[in-house]
């Protein structure tokens, strides 16, 4: 079996290369007498999202969303307590599926710290050619491999396969960690917060190469970042978080021009302006996010929302379609009780 | 207005027995009492090294200094400790990026601000604890008596941010001085303290220096930006005329690689290349290596920071 193929597509392009349904991860806290588990942090509460052939699906929240949570356990870094995942029609770590080390040829992982995720005992090459070579490429071929994966990433490889992460920059650096991400050629990558520690024009070269790379090799994404103008430039649809759910979900046109939920319009506007003449003058929401353990009965956003009523704390809104998008907001929600609602 | 701080010349060099690096290389403004200055650079550009030479927080024994910095009229590169000790809170004060390592964890906040208010005034144990709730109320912390017996742990990000910033006002600075202060913070409450920052630098007429990395925070709080590279500042605007008509072509490929609104599609316009190694004083314009319009003249002498008009000067020879 040669696994080093490119993988061929199976279920045609309407069918969804990822899909997890109902994803629930806890994390218990030790605490009180003895170490007991006296709390839970509900890092993702049954989340349930797909992700098409082709597109870029952007996550945004705030520190504390599960954002972070939602990746690894994309990739089966973090055992989900709860839920299901299905990688382009093959269930995953179930009978008759496929298993988590075949999920992570097809679905690789770039990590924000690029020093951290390399090896600093290994040269660049070593690095490359580590998960090639377990997966039984020839020594000769894998090399053929890192010298490719260089040039795609726009390293040069007689100047850098040889040398080691602390001789690189940043920006050098994450470039590294996207071409291993790329050397088992996957179908899917996952990028959290990728670009996040590198310097804006930094930042620009990387994000122009993303573009060309998933071109070139049909990849798709899954782009999770705190910062939302990077995640409208790259993003075809958006997945707004807040403490572990989804709060709403769209094409970036709907999400950015004409967002529903009380905080994606809270996080939009709390962007610096670009242009000193039309400064922010009033903060949109009060306030720190809450601490995901123990989060708010009801809607988790409404000890923050400027519209919280009744209902909001005693029913969990449902995520709903709403014009363009799902928003899981009571006031979207026709004859949920809300003031602000359309009648049943 | 006048200028209370004025930069000459300042060059700020760290030995270490095996590396010499030239963080700032000859960096000179002034600021005007109620002004805010934003210095807006990449890592590594002298920034930060800038911001607190002006407190001489670096550790003397490995850093060389040159040039001066004059606080109205008293030399701080010359201060004697003594004289720094009182200036340091007193008359300059410094909010940075990460509240909870700028608190020491095993205090209260209550405890470390009332201390800082009777090391500089003299007060009570009782009166000074006074003032820590003022303070606290008046960087809007909610219920500030019972914040005072919080430790830094038990406070949110936000929170902890608002409640440095009451540190740092605690004995009525003339000068602040933001270091990142909104970086390691969440969309929603970055614009919040942005907003308190602004409100209480004008209620106290403070002059503000705020260093950050990113164009929009800048934009948000600043009258005047300086650009800074490779320890040098490559141009000095009016926060307006910096968006509109940035000279230098390093501020020009910041300000046009930053992504923002309404860029989808497009391909960004990015900087070749990576910032200089500091190791050495380069003898041209340190960005000529990176730069598109690079001529011979760039490399033989460093460009001067030429006013092209009032208030906006850049340090480019193509610039006029």
């Amino acid at each position: 079996m040669d696994t080093l193929l490119p993988i061929q597509d199976r279920g045609g392009p309407a069918q969804p290369l990822l899909l997890a349904t109902g994803l629930r991860k806890h994390f218990p806290v030790a605490g009180g007498l003895f170490g007991r588990t006296t709390k839970v942090v509900r890092a993702v509460d049954d989340l349930s999202l797909s992700v098409a052939k082709g597109e870029t699906l952007g996550v945004v929240g705030e520190s504390g969303c599960g954002k972070s949570t939602v990746a690894r356990l994309l990739i089966r870094l973090l055992k989900p307590d709860k839920g299901t995942m299905v990688l382009d029609g093959d269930p995953v770590d179930e009978p008759h599926g496929i298993t988590v080390n075949e999920l992570r040829r097809q679905v690789q992982m770039v990590f924000q710290d690029s020093y951290a995720s390399l090896n600093p005992r290994l040269t660049i090459a070593e690095t490359l050619a580590f998960a090639p070579r377990a997966h039984g490429l020839p020594a000769a071929e894998a090399r053929e491999r890192v010298r490719d994966l260089l040039s795609k990433v726009g390293l040069d490889p007689a100047n850098y396969a040889t040398r080691y992460p602390h001789e690189l920059s940043g920006g050098q650096r994450q470039r590294v960690n996207i071409a291993r991400a790329l050397a088992l050629r996957p179908r899917l990558i996952i990028l959290d917060e990728a670009v996040s520690a590198l310097d804006k024009s930094v930042e620009a070269q990387v994000l122009n190469m993303l573009v060309d790379l998933k071109t070139e090799l049909d990849l798709t994404y899954v782009f999770i970042s705190h910062d939302l103008n990077v995640v409208q430039y790259l993003s075809d649809r958006v997945l707004v978080m807040y403490l572990g759910k989804i709060v709403e979900l769209g094409p970036v046109e709907a999400i950015y021009g004409n967002p529903q939920h009380p905080y994606t319009r809270a996080l939009l506007s709390a962007r610096p302006s670009m242009d000193p003449r039309k400064r922010t003058h009033e903060a949109p929401i009060q306030g720190d996010p809450p601490n995901p353990i123990d989060p708010p009965s009801g809607c988790r956003f409404r000890t923050r929302c400027p519209f919280a009523e009744d209902v909001c704390a005693r029913v969990e809104p449902p995520l709903a379609d709403a014009q363009f998008q799902a928003v899981a907001c009571h006031m979207r929600v026709a004859g949920s009780g809300h003031s602000k609602a359309m009648a049943a | 207005m006048t200028n209370m701080l004025q930069v000459r010349d300042l060059h700020v060099t760290f030995v270490t027995p095996d590396r010499t690096v030239h963080a700032v290389n000859g960096v000179s403004f002034d600021l005007a009492r109620g002004e805010t200055l934003g210095i807006l650079g990449e890592s590594g550009s002298g920034k930060s090294v800038t911001l607190r030479s002006i407190l001489r927080l670096h550790p003397e024994h490995r850093t060389r200094w040159s040039g001066s910095i004059k606080l109205e009229g008293d030399e701080i590169l010359d201060m004697a400790p003594r004289a720094l000790s009182d200036l340091r809170g007193q008359r300059v004060s410094m909010i940075f990026q990460e509240p909870a390592t700028a608190f020491d964890p095993v205090f209260t906040i209550g405890q470390q601000i009332a201390e800082t208010v009777r090391r500089h005034t003299g007060k009570s144990e009782t009166e000074s604890m006074k003032r820590a709730k003022d303070l606290l109320e008046m960087v809007r912390i909610p219920s500030p008596a019972q914040r005072l017996k919080a430790y830094p742990h038990e406070m949110s990000g936000g929170m902890r941010q608002r409640a440095m910033i009451a540190l740092a006002l605690s004995c009525n600075p003339t000068l602040l001085l933001a270091d990142e202060p909104t970086t390691a913070l969440d969309a929603t409450v970055q614009i919040q303290v942005l907003l308190l920052i602004r409100e209480l630098q004008r209620e106290f007429n403070l002059g503000v220096i705020f260093v950050t990395h990113d164009i929009g925070v800048a934009v948000e709080v600043s009258d005047r930006i300086g650009v800074m590279y490779a320890g040098k500042l490559v141009e000095m605007a009016p926060v307006e005329r910096m968006v509109d008509a940035p000279q230098h072509p390093y501020s020009r490929g910041l300000l046009a690689s930053t992504v923002h609104d309404g860029m989808r599609g497009q391909r960004l316009e990015s900087i070749p290349g990576a910032p200089p190694d500091l190791a050495e004083v380069p003898s041209g314009c340190s960005f000529a290596p990176r730069c598109k319009f690079v001529r011979p003249d760039c490399t033989t002498a460093v460009p001067a920071l030429r006013d092209i008009e009032a208030a906006h000067a850049v340090r480019c020879v193509l610039a006029a």
